[in-house]
């Protein structure tokens, strides 16, 4: 053969290598936003079923533990899919959560019922993790869609039929109670 | 709610060279074991035959100047086959990995593996071009890692610098309870009040200096007050550069070991940190604080975030040793002022205790996980690794 075709299938190599190499490393993103979905998803409702255990034992006082209970009623009905009502109503319990914990003596108090230190415990690690996974979803949102921008991506339509990946906006304040760095 | 998780941590520096990454790596895992969860740490070793059993040699590190200083690192393809075997024997649920960045073990491992995968970022890095491009072709690499951590603000910024992104942080922890009891050293602090230097005497950004220059004012206030000083350096080359009435109220301890320093913080009223720079966290002060021994520090950004500014310690000005004198002067005046200033330290320091901040990292731990997601080897992209799968049939 020729010089050229020599070079011809080099040249079909590397870029037949590359577009593996790329569909890897976008298939792994996707991967990662999944992930970060259902952490989130989980993170969400861990929260909101220790704020439910918080209202049903009448915590940290009955009239804020009716306001409690109602965000987290309106938190857990709100439309999975609907993205925009959902992140309200959460938010929503996030706000309450923040008023209702907003300074050490307020969870100190609440520990000191009976039941209430192991539910202090769990909704400062819900409220964290819900903070958390929102972050890592919403950097795997944006290293995903890096990816996705790049021409060769969209030419060999390397992302298949895979959503466009779509960050999670919500209020995640944790309550200033459990003190911070 | 409370698995228990299985934890591969990477560790890319030699585990038998004391650092403060394999401080951080052994008491993390000291505090995971403790929360009930199951920990491999994988480490190049000088001497395979001293290891405690958790860790996993991946064979005598070479030293590699790196980031100003010499590191001892492993690189190499029988480390790295060493890697791969200990991702896929390791049926991991979380892979943490520290200093990514660095060239050895920690990027084969981010490289080589795939599925839940957590970064810590220890140290910070100026910026140059020359690193800027290795970022870029590490991107690939570091956009594995799900969640990424950051010990301090300056290293979370090199992170947000260069590689673009999010990082959360969580800093060093300290071992609260092991320094809230100790017996002061014989006739320390004494009725005369005592105060506390911890760090090299002869380098100049630990600001013994400045200490040295405040210490006749202070004198003048407080006549008997002592000095106790603990660090390596030459005492005697201090010593004689220094007026007699000056010198005389020096102890020096030397090097001390873990156990004479929290004798130490408990011999002194007040634990003084003179620092002029270069500091990116203040893990001494943490320990001060939860020692129950007064704080005074220089009002560098690093320590007035430990201090909520100013609220559980006393800040001077940066180098100047007038208004340090003024600032101790004035508290060892005031037993009740250093009294509060004490107890609202220590509740402080519990912040940064080691069972809390391991709560937090396990926090990351969950959230990078789909519920039975295992880490495992990562072999696209490779077509030797490709077709060893394809004709082992798993493929």
């Amino acid at each position: 053969m020729s010089w050229w075709a020599w070079v011809l299938i080099a040249l079909v190599l590397l870029v037949a290598w590359y577009l593996s190499q790329t569909a890897g490393r976008l298939d792994r993103l996707h991967r990662r936003v999944d992930a970060g979905h259902v952490a989130l998803d989980r993170a969400l409702l861990e929260r909101s079923s220790v704020a439910g255990e918080l209202a049903a034992a009448r915590m940290p006082d009955p009239a804020t533990a009716a306001v409690i209970g109602d965000a987290v009623h309106t938190a857990r009905r709100a439309d999975p899919v609907n993205q925009l009502q959902r992140s309200l109503a959460e938010s929503n319990l996030t706000q309450v959560l923040v008023a209702a914990f907003d300074e050490p003596e307020a969870v100190s108090d609440c520990s000191e019922l009976p039941g209430g230190e192991e539910l202090m415990v769990d909704l400062e690690s819900t409220t964290r993790r819900v903070e958390l996974s929102r972050r890592f979803l919403n950097d795997a949102v944006r290293a995903c869609r890096d990816v996705r921008y790049q021409w060769v991506v969209r030419v060999f339509r390397l992302a298949g039929h895979t959503p466009w990946p779509e960050p999670f906006e919500m209020d995640d304040t944790p309550p200033p109670g459990f003190g911070s760095r | 709610m409370d698995e228990r998780l299985k934890v591969g941590i990477v560790c890319p520096y030699a585990w038998d060279v004391p650092g403060g990454v394999q401080y951080h790596v052994r008491d993390l895992r000291a505090a995971l074991v403790k929360e009930g969860h199951e920990v491999s740490v994988l480490a190049p070793a000088e001497d395979d035959d001293n290891l405690p059993d958790y860790v996993v040699s991946t064979g005598r590190p070479i030293a590699v100047p790196y980031n100003g200083s010499v590191a001892r690192l492993n690189l190499g393809v029988r480390s790295t086959r060493r890697v791969r075997d200990w991702i896929r024997n390791g049926d991991f649920d979380v892979m943490h990995v520290h200093e990514p960045l660095s060239p050895g073990i920690s990027a084969v491992a981010l490289w080589a593996a795939q599925g839940p995968i957590v970064a810590t970022w220890h140290s910070s890095i100026e910026k140059s071009r020359a690193l800027q491009s290795m970022f870029y072709l590490a991107q690939t690499v570091l956009e594995k890692a799900r969640g990424r951590i950051a010990v301090s603000e300056l290293a979370r910024r090199t992170l947000v610098d260069h590689v673009g992104g999010d990082a959360v942080l969580i800093p060093n922890g300290v071992e609260c309870a092991a320094f809230s009891d100790a017996t002061p050293f014989d006739g320390w602090p004494g009725p005369g009040k005592a105060l506390f230097f911890l760090g090299r005497l002869d380098e100049p950004r630990k600001g013994l200096d400045i200490l040295l220059a405040a210490l006749p004012r202070i004198a003048e206030r407080h006549p008997d007050v002592r000095v106790l000083l603990a660090g390596p350096g030459d005492s005697e080359d201090i010593v004689k550069k220094l007026p007699p009435d000056v010198a005389d109220r020096l102890t020096f301890l030397g090097l001390v070991s873990e156990e004479d320093k929290v004798r130490a913080f408990h011999s002194a009223d007040i634990y003084v940190a003179p620092n002029t720079g270069g500091e990116s966290f203040g893990i001494v002060l943490l320990e001060a604080m939860a020692s129950g021994t007064a704080v005074v520090a220089s009002d560098l950004e690093a320590f007035r975030r430990v201090l909520d500014n100013g609220a559980a310690g006393r800040h001077f000005t940066n180098g100047d040793p007038a208004d340090l004198a003024a600032v101790v002067s004035e508290l060892l005046d005031d037993d009740a002022a250093r009294a509060e200033l004490v107890d609202v330290a220590r509740d402080r320091a519990w912040l940064y205790d080691w069972g809390r901040v391991t709560r937090e990292i396990v926090d990351v731990y969950r959230s990078v996980r789909m519920p039975g997601e295992k880490v495992t080897e990562d072999l696209r992209g490779q077509f030797v690794g490709r077709l060893a799968r394809r004709s082992a049939g798993d493929s």
